[in-house]
C-alpha cells in the first residue's frame, strides 16, 4: 500500500470528469452532476472488474430460476383447477362431451373456460403431476438462493475492498496534498469527508449495488416472462413501467439536491462540535456557552431541515410506486379475470401472472427506494471525490537530483522570496548561508518570518523565486523525501500520537531498537520523568495529553529528533514549554547532538543562544544583521535591543 | 439504554408517533384486503363467468388501494419528522451536556470521541427511529392482520404456518445472534480509523518532516484492514440473509400448493381462497422479515445509545452552588488555602497544600520545573476543576458558591494552547466581549503588541483566522489570545505561560503595557522564563505540587534553593545579580 505505484492506481487518474484543476483557492462548484459523479463511484469498482462480471452472471442465472418459478406454480394451480372441474364431469365421458352437455345445460362460460384446460371428466386433481411439478419449482427456487448466495457473498467482496482502496486513496491523498489546503479548512469537515461519507458510500453501495442489480434482471426477466403469458396483459404492465421511471425520476432529482444539502449540513456542524469541544474551556471561562449553543442551534436545526426534506421526498417514491404497482394489479385482475371467463386464458396463466406482476412492481418500487440510497450515497461520493481532485503539491521533480551519501549539511539560501497569500509579503530577497557543523540562531519579532524559514527549508511550501541549496543540491530538484530525512525537526507546537510514550520515541527512526529509544530518552531527560509514571515506557499519550505536561510532551518532541540522528537539526522554540532548568540540561545533550551537524535554532531565550556560530537578527522576512553574539552586541542595533529587553529589569 | 434514550427523547413526538400508528393501522389493513378481493375476482367473477363482479370488485380495489398510498405517504410525513426531530433534539442534548462539563470530563472522553457521540452515534439511533416509524410499525399490524385472514380462510391449511414462521424467525434468528458480536467489535474500530485520520491530519507537519507518509499510511492500512475485516464478516452473514429468506418463502407457496390442492380435493377450499392464502403467508413472511431487518439494526444502534447515555449521565465534576452567592469582597483578590488537587485513584497529588492570597493590582507569578503542577493551578483558580481539600475565593467568597458564569465573567484567561476560533481577528477579540468597539479592540491590540501585525495585514481586523489560529504565527496567536482576555476588562487575570512565543523585548513592552491596565486586577501569570516575572510582586516557586518558595525576586534569590537554580539556568552570573 505503501509503494508509490499502487497509490497512483489507487487515486482516480487526473484526466476523468471535469474536476482536476484549481480547487486550492476558489471552493469547489456546486453545481453538482450526479451523473459523472455516480459514473465515477462505479468507475470505482473498475479493479473487481472479474469479479463484478461474475456477479452478473450469477445474477442472470438466479434471476432466470427464480422467474421461472411463477410460471411453474401457476401450472401447478392449473393442473389443480382442472383436478376440481374434472371431478365434477361425469365420468366416461370424452372432454369434449363432457362440455357440450355444459354448453346444452346453459354453462356457456364455464365451458368455453375449461376448454382450454387438460381436463378428465371424473378424475380428480392429478397428484403425480402434481408433485412433479412442484419438485421442478422447489429445485429451481433451490437453485436460485444458492446463486444469489454466492452472489451476495462476492459482491460483499468487492464492496468492502472498494471502500477499503477508497479510504486509502484519501488518506494517501492528505499526503499529497499542499499544507496550504489544510490552513484553510476547519480539520472537523474535512475529517467528515473521509470518514462520514465514506461510510455512507459503504453503506449504499452495499445496499444498493446487488438490490439494483437483481432489481433491473428481474424486471426484465419479468417482462419476458409476461410477454410469453400474455401480450396483452403485457401490455397494461408496460404502461406502470415508463410511469413508474418518470415518477421516480421526477422526485429523485429533487431529492438528489436535498441529500447534498443534507451531507453539507452534516460536515459543517462537525466542523462547529469540533471546534467547541476542542476549545471547551475558552468557550466556558469567557461566557460564550450560550451563544455557542445558538450558533450550534441554528446549524443543527438547519440540518434537521435539509434532512428532513431529503427523507421525506425520498421516502414518497416507494409508496408512490407501489400505488403504480397496485393500479397494475387491479387491472391485471380484471383483465385477466375478463379474459378467463371468456377461455382465452387458463385460471393459473392469470395466477402466474398476478404474481409476476406483484414481483413487477416490487422490484420497481424497490428500485427506486434504491434511488434515494444511492442518491445518498452519490452525494457523499461527490464531497469525497473533491478531496480527492484538490491540487495535489507539486510532484517532486522527474528526474531527481541525489545527494552524495553522506551528507555534509551545507545549507544556503539564494535570494529567497516567498509569501504565503500574494497580497502579503513575507520573505523577500532573503540569503544566508551555513557551513556544515555551525549552529545558526535566528532572532527578531515575532511574525519576522522565523518559522517560515523553517518552513521553506523542509519544504512544506514551495518558494516564489530563488533557490535552497543543499549540500550544493538545489531542494526543488531533490525528492522531498530525501530532504525531509536529513533534517530533524522539533517544533513549537509538540505533535504526538496516540500510542505508548515508546512509540512516540521511536517515531523519529524506523526499526529503533529499545536500547537506542531509552538511550535518546536519556540524552534528552525523558528517561527521568517517565520512570515516574506508573507504566514508564508503556505509558499512553492521549490525544490531549493529559498523562504529561506541555513541558514534559516537548521533551518526547525533542528525544524523537534525538533518535533521527539527522545531518541538519531544526529546533523551532523547541523548548519554550520546558522549564529553564530542564532546558539548561536539554541544551547539553543538544550540544552533543549538534557537535557535527548543521543547527538552526529558534529561540526567544538570548540565552540559549549566545554560543551560536551565527546569528541572524530577522525583521519583516529580511536579514537586517548578522554576526556572532559579541559582534552584534558591539554592533549594538537591534540585537543589542533585544539582548536589553530581556533584562531590563536587571 | 436504547429504550431509556428512546423513551426520554420521544416523548415530545408522542402525537406524531400515535398518529404514524394510526395511518400505518389503516394502510396495513387496506393491503390485507387486497388479496381477499382478488379472491372474490377468482371465485365470484372468474369461475362463474360473472364480468359484473369482476369489474366492481376491481373499482373497489382501486379505492382500497388508493386509500393505502394516502396514508402511507402521510405516515412517512409524521414518521421522518419525529424521527429527525429526535435526533436534533439528542444532538443538542449532548451538545448542552458537554458545554457543562469540566475540563476534566472533556479530558476524560477525548474531544475527538465526543465528537463522535455526538454526530455518527446520534445518526445511527436516529436512522433506527427512522425506519422503525416507517417500517417497524407496519410489520406487527401485517403480521397479526395476516394470520387473522389466513385463519378466516382455512384453519387446517394456516398450520403451515407453524412452520415456516418458526424456520424463518429462527434461522434469521441464529444469523443475527452470530452478527451482534461482529457489530459491537466494529465500532470500536470505526472510531480507530477515525482518530489515525485525525491524528495525522493535525500533526500533517511532524509526518512530513520526518517523512514518515508511509508508515502513517501503514498506520491507517491497518486500521483500515481491520476495519474492512469486521466489515466483511458481517457481510458474509448478510449476504445470507435474503437467499434464506427468499427460500423459506418460495419453500412456503409449494407447500401451500401442495396441501391446499388435497384440501381442494376433499372440497375444503376454494381455488381463489388457496390464492389468496398464498398471498396471506407472504404478507406474514414480509412482516417478520421487516421485524429481523429492524432487528439488525437494533445491535448497533444499542451501542451508539449507549455511549450517548454514557455522555448524557455524566453530570460535571464542577457543580454549580444551589443557591449563589454574589461575591462582595474586595474584586481582584484570590485567596488559596490548603488547596489539593489529585486525580481519583491517584497516589500522589498534582497539586498540596497550596497557600496564596493575592491583591488587585498585585502581579503573582508561579514559576517551577515541567510538570510542577502550574496548569491545575490555575485550573483550580477558574474552576475549570475543583480543589479535592482546601477552598479557592475569589473576592472574599468560596469558589464553589459562585454561579459559575459570575465567578467566569470575571476572569480573563489567556490558556497554554492559545485557541483561536475560525472567523476574523475582530470576531475572536470580541469572543469575550462581542459589545466591543473597533476602538477597543485597537486599543486592546495595542496593550497586547498585536496592534502592528494587524495593521499589516490587508483586511486588518477582518483578516480571516483559521480554525486554531494555524495561519498566524505562535506569538502572534498568543499576543491576540492576551488581546482577547484585556477585552473581557476582567478583575481576575491568568495567564498560563502566555509569553512564552514571544521574542524578549515583545515580552517586556507587553508587560510593561499590561501594568496600567491591570490596576484593580488580580494577575496570575505561570511563566518559563526568569525575565518575565522577575518585577512580579509575588513570585511562588512550585516543585513537584508543592510550594517551595514565595516572595520577590531578590528575596527568592536569597532564600530559595530551587528558584536560585531555576535563575541560573537562564543568565549568568553577573546578569542575574
Amino acid at each position: 500500500m505503501s509503494d508509490p505505484s499502487s497509490s497512483r492506481r489507487a487515486s482516480p487518474p487526473p484526466a476523468r470528469g471535469p474536476f482536476g484543476a484549481g480547487l486550492g483557492a476558489a471552493p469547489p462548484q456546486k453545481a453538482k452532476a450526479f451523473k459523472s459523479s455516480a459514473r465515477r463511484l462505479i468507475g470505482q469498482l473498475a479493479p473487481e472488474r472479474r469479479g463484478v462480471l461474475l456477479v452478473i452472471g450469477l445474477a442472470v442465472v438466479s434471476v432466470v430460476l427464480s422467474v421461472s418459478g411463477p410460471r411453474l406454480l401457476g401450472r401447478g394451480t392449473d393442473i389443480i383447477f382442472a383436478g376440481l372441474a374434472g371431478q365434477h364431469l361425469p365420468a366416461g365421458m370424452s372432454k369434449h362431451q363432457a362440455l357440450d352437455a355444459m354448453r346444452a345445460a346453459g354453462q356457456v362460460r364455464t365451458a368455453d373456460m375449461l376448454e382450454a384446460m387438460n381436463v378428465v371428466p371424473g378424475a380428480g386433481i392429478d397428484f403425480h403431476a402434481l408433485a412433479r411439478v412442484l419438485a421442478l419449482v422447489m429445485l429451481l427456487y433451490l437453485g436460485a438462493s444458492l446463486f444469489v448466495w454466492l452472489q451476495n457473498h462476492l459482491l460483499n467482496f468487492i464492496v468492502q475492498r472498494t471502500v477499503l482502496r477508497l479510504r486509502a486513496a484519501a488518506q494517501d491523498k492528505l499526503n499529497r496534498l499542499p499544507l496550504a489546503y489544510f490552513d484553510t479548512r476547519p480539520r472537523g469537515e474535512l475529517l467528515s469527508r473521509v470518514t462520514n461519507d465514506i461510510d455512507n458510500i459503504a453503506t449504499s453501495l452495499q445496499q444498493t449495488l446487488s438490490q439494483i442489480l437483481i432489481g433491473l434482471l428481474t424486471v426484465i426477466g419479468v417482462l419476458v416472462m409476461i410477454l410469453i403469458l400474455s401480450p396483452l396483459l403485457a401490455l397494461i404492465a408496460l404502461v406502470t413501467v415508463p410511469l413508474s421511471i418518470l415518477v421516480t425520476a421526477r422526485i429523485a432529482r429533487r431529492a438528489q439536491k436535498r441529500f447534498v444539502a443534507q451531507w453539507t449540513h452534516v460536515g459543517a456542524l462537525s466542523g462547529q462540535i469540533e471546534e467547541a469541544f476542542t476549545g471547551h474551556a475558552l468557550v466556558k471561562v469567557f461566557g460564550r456557552q450560550r451563544d455557542i449553543e445558538g450558533r450550534f442551534a441554528g446549524k443543527n436545526e438547519e440540518l434537521f431541515q435539509a434532512s428532513l426534506r431529503a427523507q421525506l421526498l425520498s421516502s414518497v417514491i416507494m409508496p408512490a410506486i407501489t400505488f403504480i404497482g397496485n393500479l397494475n394489479y387491479v387491472a391485471i385482475a380484471v383483465v385477466g379475470g375478463l379474459r378467463v371467463a371468456s377461455g382465452a386464458m387458463l385460471l393459473g396463466s392469470v395466477q402466474a401472472f398476478i404474481q409476476y406482476s406483484r414481483q413487477f412492481s416490487q422490484q420497481l418500487g424497490q428500485l427506486s427506494s434504491m434511488a434515494s440510497v444511492l442518491q445518498s450515497g452519490v452525494a457523499s461520493a461527490e464531497r469525497v471525490f473533491e478531496l480527492l481532485d484538490a491540487e495535489d503539491q507539486r510532484p517532486d521533480a522527474s528526474a531527481p537530483a541525489a545527494l552524495e551519501p553522506h551528507v555534509r549539511g551545507e545549507v544556503v539560501f539564494e535570494h529567497v522570496s516567498f509569501r504565503y497569500r500574494p497580497d502579503q509579503p513575507l520573505i523577500e530577497d532573503l540569503s544566508l548561508s551555513a557551513s556544515p557543523g555551525q549552529t545558526i540562531a535566528i532572532v527578531g519579532p515575532t511574525g519576522a518570518g522565523k518559522t517560515t524559514l523553517v518552513n521553506l527549508l523542509m519544504r512544506f511550501y514551495e518558494l516564489d523565486s530563488g533557490r535552497i541549496l543543499l549540500d550544493g543540491v538545489d531542494i526543488a530538484q531533490l525528492p522531498r523525501a530525501a530532504v525531509r530525512g536529513e533534517i530533524g525537526m522539533v517544533l513549537q507546537d509538540t505533535w504526538l500520537f496516540g500510542g505508548t510514550i515508546r512509540d512516540n520515541i521511536a517515531y523519529g527512526r524506523l526499526g529503533a531498537s529499545e536500547a537506542d529509544i531509552v538511550a535518546a530518552a536519556r540524552a534528552t531527560y525523558v528517561d527521568r520523568f517517565v520512570r515516574h509514571l506508573p507504566d514508564g515506557y508503556d505509558t499512553v499519550i492521549d490525544e490531549e495529553g493529559t498523562s504529561v505536561s506541555a513541558g514534559e510532551k516537548q521533551l518526547l518532541t525533542i528525544a524523537r529528533a534525538f533518535l533521527m540522528d539527522p545531518a541538519i537539526l531544526v529546533l523551532d522554540e523547541a523548548t519554550s514549554s520546558v522549564d529553564t532548568r530542564t532546558e539548561v540540561l536539554v541544551q547539553h545533550a543538544m550540544a552533543a547532538l549538534r557537535a557535527d551537524r548543521t543547527s538552526f535554532v529558534i529561540a526567544h531565550r538570548l540565552s540559549t543562544i549566545r554560543d551560536a556560530d551565527l546569528i541572524l537578527v530577522m525583521d519583516g522576512g529580511r536579514i537586517v544583521d548578522q554576526g556572532t553574539h559579541t559582534e552584534l552586541l558591539a554592533r549594538g542595533g537591534e540585537y543589542r535591543a533585544l539582548y536589553h529587553a530581556q533584562f531590563a529589569a536587571a | 439504554m436504547l429504550i431509556r434514550l428512546l423513551r426520554r427523547y420521544l416523548r415530545p413526538y408522542r402525537r406524531e408517533l400515535a398518529i404514524v400508528i394510526g395511518l400505518q393501522l389503516i394502510a396495513t389493513i387496506a393491503s390485507l384486503f387486497l388479496p381477499s378481493l382478488n379472491a372474490e375476482i377468482i371465485d365470484r367473477g372468474v369461475t362463474t363467468g360473472d364480468t359484473g363482479v369482476i369489474v366492481s370488485t376491481g373499482a373497489i380495489m382501486l379505492a382500497v388501494t388508493g386509500l393505502q398510498v394516502v396514508c402511507t405517504i402521510a405516515a412517512v410525513y409524521f414518521g421522518a419528522r419525529a424521527a429527525m426531530s429526535y435526533g436534533r433534539d439528542l444532538r443538542a442534548a449532548i451538545f448542552r451536556r458537554v458545554g457543562e462539563f469540566s475540563a476534566r470530563e472533556v479530558a476524560g472522553f477525548g474531544a475527538p470521541s465526543l465528537i463522535t457521540r455526538n454526530t455518527n452515534d446520534v445518526q445511527q439511533v436516529q436512522m433506527l427511529v427512522l425506519v422503525s416509524c416507517t417500517m417497524l410499525v407496519a410489520a406487527p399490524i401485517m403480521c397479526v392482520g395476516g394470520i387473522v385472514m389466513a385463519l378466516r380462510d382455512d384453519v387446517t391449511l394456516s398450520r403451515l404456518l407453524l412452520v415456516s414462521v418458526p424456520v424463518l424467525a429462527g434461522s434469521i434468528g441464529v444469523l443475527i445472534w452470530r452478527m451482534v458480536p461482529q457489530f459491537r467489535a466494529m465500532q470500536p474500530r470505526i472510531d480507530s480509523v477515525n482518530r489515525v485520520l485525525r491524528e495525522q491530519i493535525t500533526g500533517i507537519r511532524v509526518v512530513r518532516a520526518f517523512v514518515r507518509e508511509p508508515a502513517e499510511a501503514a498506520r491507517f492500512g491497518a486500521a483500515n484492514d481491520a476495519l474492512t475485516v469486521t466489515a466483511l464478516r458481517v457481510g458474509r452473514l448478510q449476504a445470507l440473509m435474503f437467499p434464506m429468506v427468499m427460500l423459506v418463502f418460495n419453500a412456503s407457496s409449494v407447500a401451500v400448493l401442495w396441501f391446499g390442492a388435497q384440501r381442494a380435493a376433499s372440497g375444503g377450499i376454494e381455488i381463489g381462497a388457496l390464492t389468496a392464502f398464498l398471498s396471506y403467508l407472504m404478507q406474514i413472511l414480509v412482516s417478520v422479515m421487516m421485524a429481523t431487518f429492524l432487528a439488525v439494526m437494533i445491535p448497533r444502534a444499542a451501542v451508539c445509545a449507549e455511549r450517548i447515555v454514557e455522555v448524557l449521565d455524566t453530570s460535571s465534576s464542577v457543580v454549580p452552588p444551589a443557591a449563589p452567592i454574589v461575591p462582595t469582597g474586595v474584586p481582584g483578590t484570590v485567596e488559596l488555602r490548603a488547596a489539593e488537587f489529585r486525580y481519583p485513584g491517584a497516589r500522589a497529588a498534582v497539586l498540596a497544600d497550596i497557600s496564596f492570597t493575592t491583591h488587585p493590582g498585585q502581579v503573582t507569578a508561579i514559576i517551577g520545573s515541567t510538570g510542577a503542577g502550574k496548569t491545575t493551578l490555575l485550573d483550580l483558580i477558574a474552576r475549570l476543576i475543583d480543589a479535592t481539600a482546601g477552598e479557592i475565593r475569589v473576592a472574599g467568597t468560596d469558589v464553589r458558591e459562585i454561579d459559575p458564569e459570575v465567578l467566569w465573567a470575571r476572569m480573563g484567561l489567556v490558556p497554554q494552547r492559545p485557541y483561536l476560533f475560525s472567523g476574523t481577528v475582530a470576531s475572536n477579540l470580541r469572543f469575550g466581549n462581542p459589545a466591543a468597539t473597533d476602538a477597543e479592540l485597537w486599543s486592546a491590540l495595542e496593550v497586547a503588541q498585536a496592534r502592528d501585525f494587524v495593521e499589516a495585514m490587508p483586511e486588518k481586523l477582518d483578516a480571516p483566522i483559521a480554525q486554531g489560529g494555524t495561519n498566524v504565527s505562535g506569538g502572534q496567536r498568543q499576543r491576540l489570545a492576551i488581546a482577547r482576555a484585556l477585552l473581557r476588562d476582567p478583575e481576575i487575570y491568568l495567564f498560563d505561560d502566555s509569553f512564552s512565543a514571544l521574542d524578549l523585548a515583545t515580552d517586556a513592552r507587553l508587560r510593561a503595557a499590561l501594568r496600567p491596565r491591570t490596576r484593580h486586577a488580580a494577575v496570575i501569570s505561570v511563566a518559563q522564563r526568569v525575565s518575565s516575572i522577575r518585577d512580579a510582586d509575588q513570585i511562588i516557586v512550585l516543585d513537584a505540587g508543592v510550594i517551595v518558595g514565595r516572595g520577590r525576586h531578590a528575596e527568592l534569590l536569597r532564600d530559595c534553593p530551587t528558584y536560585v537554580e531555576i535563575v541560573s539556568s537562564q543568565m549568568s552570573a553577573e546578569e542575574a545579580a
